[in-house]
């Protein structure tokens, strides 16, 4: 595998490909943290799994990329939708969406990012693979899951039974013991504080 | 395909998702910088089982185990979210103190007043004490 | 007869303890069930103590009595050579052994030689009567029992100062007397200026102590050994300037105990205790002692001649000063005070004139007239109810015994020819004029004693007269006070004081009267005629003065002078500002200090502290995002080592 490593001054049409998408991928996921609309960060979040499952494909890994949009694009992204709405979030742009530990954050994140991409390009300079469609297909999966993997999918089936019970839990208001009534307070205050000073 | 690639992609996608969780203020939004970090260890996943050429597919394998996960975490997050909005009327990260040390717990020493410099960045205390998170 | 000087002092020792511990013992349980002590009914107490007092008195006379008869066997031969001069048989006593120190050995020798037999005489008897002085005049008193026990250890440890034949064992009882004159002067401590008179007596004297302690180790060193008789046969021998210091340390000693100038602002002070304990301390312990230890060592001082010297000085102005306070006093037992550091500082100045057997002699006879005095003081303000001469007056047809007995005291105070004051006065007067002659002074000194020495009899004269007069003539002006208050002295109802009393002030007044005759008198028919006639020189003139107003106070002959006099020139006071007041002041500097520096390091690392955690409790705030952060930076951190190290 590290034989004839190809160089990276010529790359192929699927690395072309794939770094777009990347690009898409990481711009998208960009405005989703910086954006100041709640719902425009979702969407944006639409864009970036999409390019990230363009990425898999590329990457031979078709069921994987199709899975993807199923879930994320389709699931995951309403939910959140939905979860904006029900929380009665502003709409438009709202000046507040970050927390007062942003520098902190992005200082955090700056090293996290230049310490993870120097020990990836030191270490994998010389991997090198090339991609054959086929390995990535449903049916090859298919019966790896259901062959191999068999034990730790059923163990997931429970898991997702038990996340949906304890979301019902969690939802439900008149299930006893659950969920007293609101204090009084509470309802009195009807939208969140304008606390804007965060802050250390 | 230069494996560096979607490693750099992915590594790029994590720290993203860092910013995002350390820095949003919404609870959604930090769920989403969640599901950026977790994409970016998918994509991971796929890289490397490509690389190596896994006959069992493990790497792929676990990317969907990894999928279907994020849904639950997704489902019960906001599940968690929605019970936090209707006991405290607001989803902002940084109101919730409930981990602070409570001040005025122990005599203060005459002439310092540690606390006194700290700002109350939640006036809701007296309501927090109340109730926590279900 | 070997063991009769160890026996002295047991026998009182053992009735100290033996007091201290059993005389309450039946009572214990009641006294138990009665927790308030001091607040129970009044006649429960007396009726408690009286028990208590009675069986306590048998306690405390008896090993006295059986001391004092042990004390005059063992004087009878040595005692009489002393004074005659004949040659003194060898000393009788025992040595029980030594103690290692890893130096010089203490060796503990109890011996009675004539010097020592014969105070010990002085200090057995004397204790003897206020022993059974203090049975009437105490009897009421609820601590009586510790009092009486107090007495005997008293007595104990002066008698060991008197038999020690080892300079250190002789330390051992001259500390016991100090720490025993604290406890007696503050016996009615209620009153806080009666413990605040025993602190002063005990730091005062201790301040001497520091140096006698000094000079015996300088003198212990200088001579390899402690035992008194190879340090006076080394002392010849001795280096001049060790030989001074070693005295001049002892001098300050002597200063303390016996009230010599510098130090003898405490005497008047301690007044404040019973008045039998005055008469104790007066005339036989304590005050004897110091005189006693220059008497002892007298080979030693006489060796080294600027310490004469400073002890003459010393004496002439403490003779005259507290002669002249004497006369200017209205208390009559501060009057007794000052009397007797006049009569100590004419002791000191017949040591400081190389005669100790005429100190001696009257230190003998001043135990004698001053106990007198001080038990008929005691008598007058038992009935009179305060200690005041101008609440006396005209009690000389109340109280006629005493009035005898007290008339002999001043008597021999003053040197009127029978009494003993007057031989023992006349011979120490001798030795001062002998020593202008034999130079064992430089001349100044010896003149200043001696001048002072004679004006001093004469304000004896006019001190001694205007007590007299003042108590027992006049207008009566005595009212008994309705009820009497701790400190001060109880008043009775009866016309003369109880048998208690009465028997030892007329036993004590035979040899006031006639000791001069128990020696061979030395008798300098000059010399007599002088001191006679300056003592009635004095007399005569406050009579004068009486006569004019016998209601005034003669001592305002005095004129301007009286007021220092009665404050006695001020030394008290001087003192206050020299050394009281500096201590307070330095005391409360150094609890300023504990507080602000030492404290304050403390405090201030307590609050400084919690400033720090203070800073450190922001981080706490609660925000979840922050705590994130920290955790992610600390991985980054251990990734970064990990890569850049591995």
């Amino acid at each position: 595998m590290t034989e004839a490593v190809p160089s990276y001054l010529s790359p192929t049409g699927q690395e072309i490909v794939f770094l777009l998408l990347g690009a898409v991928a990481v711009g998208s996921a960009l405005l989703v943290v910086t954006t100041r609309q709640l719902v425009h960060a979702a969407l944006w979040l639409v864009v970036c799994f999409g390019a990230l499952a363009g990425g898999y494909l590329v990457l031979t890994a078709e069921f994987v990329a199709w899975v993807q949009v199923l879930i994320y694009v389709g699931a995951v992204v309403v939910l959140m939708l939905f979860g904006i709405m029900l929380t009665r979030a502003p709409i438009g742009r709202s000046a507040d969406l970050d927390s007062g530990n942003r520098v902190v954050a992005a200082v955090v994140a700056v090293a996290t990012a230049a310490i993870l991409v120097t020990v990836v390009i030191d270490g994998f300079r010389t991997a090198y693979a090339p991609l054959t469609p086929g390995p990535g297909s449903a049916r090859e999966l298919g019966a790896s899951v259901f062959a191999t993997w068999v034990l730790p999918f059923e163990a997931l089936s429970v898991l997702l039974l038990a996340a949906l019970i304890g979301a019902i839990v969690l939802s439900r208001t008149d299930i006893p013991g659950g969920e007293p009534a609101d204090p009084p307070d509470d309802l009195s205050r009807s939208t969140p504080p304008p606390d804007q000073t965060g802050g250390h | 395909m230069h494996i560096v690639y979607p490693a750099v992609v992915a590594a790029l996608l994590f720290s993203i998702g860092v910013y995002g969780v350390l820095a949003r203020r919404n609870t959604i939004l930090v769920l989403m910088s969640v599901e950026l970090m977790l994409n970016a260890v998918n994509l991971n996943l796929v890289a490397f089982d490509v690389w190596l050429g896994d006959r069992l597919h493990s790497g792929q394998v676990l990317t969907l185990f990894v999928i279907v996960i994020a849904a639950a975490e997704v489902g019960l997050g906001l599940a968690i979210v929605l019970a936090l909005y209707r006991n405290r009327r607001t989803v902002d990260i940084d109101h919730l103190r409930d981990l602070a040390e409570p001040p005025g717990d122990r005599p203060r020493p005459p002439g310092a007043h540690p606390d006194g410099r700290r700002e109350r960045h939640d006036d809701e205390q007296p309501v927090q004490r109340g109730g926590g998170p279900r | 007869m070997t063991t009769f000087p160890l026996l002295v002092v047991l026998l009182p020792f053992a009735a100290a303890f033996t007091g201290l511990l059993l005389s309450r013992w039946p009572h214990r349980r009641a006294a138990l069930t009665n927790a308030h002590g001091q607040e129970e009914p009044a006649g429960h107490a007396t009726g408690r103590a009286a028990g208590g007092t009675t069986r306590a008195a048998w306690i405390a006379i008896l090993p006295t009595a059986a001391a004092a008869i042990l004390a005059v066997s063992l004087a009878w031969v040595p005692g009489l050579a002393y004074f005659t001069g004949a040659t003194a048989p060898p000393p009788t006593g025992q040595t029980y052994g030594t103690i290692g120190t890893g130096g010089i050995p203490i060796s503990l020798v109890l011996q009675a030689d004539a010097l020592s037999s014969v105070i010990g005489v002085l200090v057995t008897l004397v204790a003897l009567a206020v022993q059974v002085y203090s049975v009437g005049y105490l009897e009421d008193d609820p601590r009586y029992p510790s009092y009486s026990a107090f007495i005997s250890l008293f007595t104990s440890a002066m008698l060991l100062v008197v038999y020690a034949g080892d300079l250190l064992v002789l330390y051992v009882g001259w500390e016991i007397m100090g720490l025993c004159s604290y406890l007696l002067i503050g016996h009615w401590w209620e009153d806080r200026g009666n413990s605040r008179a025993a602190v002063k007596a005990f730091l005062v004297t201790r301040l001497g102590d520091v140096g006698f302690l000094f000079g015996i180790f300088t003198l212990g060193t200088a001579a390899g050994s402690f035992r008194i008789t190879d340090v006076l046969a080394k002392a010849p021998d001795m280096a001049p300037a060790t030989l001074v210091t070693a005295t001049m340390l002892l001098l300050a000693g002597v200063a303390g105990k016996s009230a010599q100038v510098p130090l003898h602002t405490w005497l008047p002070d301690a007044m404040a205790g019973p008045t039998p304990i005055s008469a104790l301390i007066h005339a036989a312990t304590m005050v004897a002692a110091g005189i006693f230890i220059v008497a002892r060592l007298f080979p030693a001082f006489l060796a080294a001649g600027p310490t004469l010297d400073v002890l003459a000085v010393l004496a002439a102005l403490g003779m005259l000063g507290a002669a002249l306070a004497a006369l200017a006093q209205d208390d009559l037992k501060r009057v007794l005070a000052y009397s007797t550091v006049s009569q100590l500082a004419y002791m000191a100045g017949g040591l400081a004139a190389g005669s100790d057997v005429a100190a001696v002699f009257h230190l003998v006879t001043h135990g004698a007239f001053k106990a007198l005095l001080f038990l008929c003081a005691g008598v007058v303000i038992h009935h009179v109810g305060s200690n005041l001469m101008t609440r006396m007056g005209g009690l000389r047809r109340e109280l006629p015994i005493t009035f005898v007995t007290m008339t002999i005291g001043f008597a021999a105070l003053m040197g009127i020819p029978p009494t003993g004051g007057f031989f023992s006065k006349d011979g120490v007067l001798l030795a001062m004029d002998d020593a202008l002659s034999t130079g064992v002074l430089t001349d100044a000194a010896a003149l200043l004693l001696y001048g002072c020495a004679l004006a001093t009899v004469a304000v004896t004269g006019a001190y001694a007269t205007r007590a007299w007069l003042r108590t027992f003539f006049g207008p009566p002006s005595a009212v008994a006070l309705p009820e009497p208050e701790p400190g001060t002295a109880h008043v009775v109802d009866v016309r003369e004081a109880p048998r208690s009393m009465l028997v030892p002030v007329i036993l004590l007044a035979v040899p006031a009267l006639l000791l001069g005759f128990a020696g061979e008198p030395h008798l300098d028919l000059g010399m007599a005629v002088v001191s006679v006639v300056l003592a009635a020189l004095g007399a005569g003139l406050v009579y004068a003065f009486w006569r004019i107003d016998p209601v005034a106070d003669p001592a305002r002959l005095l004129g301007p002078l009286r007021v220092p006099c009665e404050r006695a020139f001020y030394v008290d006071t001087l003192y206050a500002a020299l050394l009281v007041r500096p201590v307070p002041a330095l005391a409360r500097l150094v609890v300023r200090t504990d507080d602000v520096l030492v404290d304050g390091a403390v405090r201030g690392s307590g609050r400084s502290a919690r400033v720090l955690s203070g800073v450190l409790r922001l981080a706490q705030n609660g925000n979840v995002q922050l705590y994130v952060s920290g955790l992610l930076a600390g991985v980054l951190l251990i990734v970064v080592g990990a890569v850049m190290f591995t």
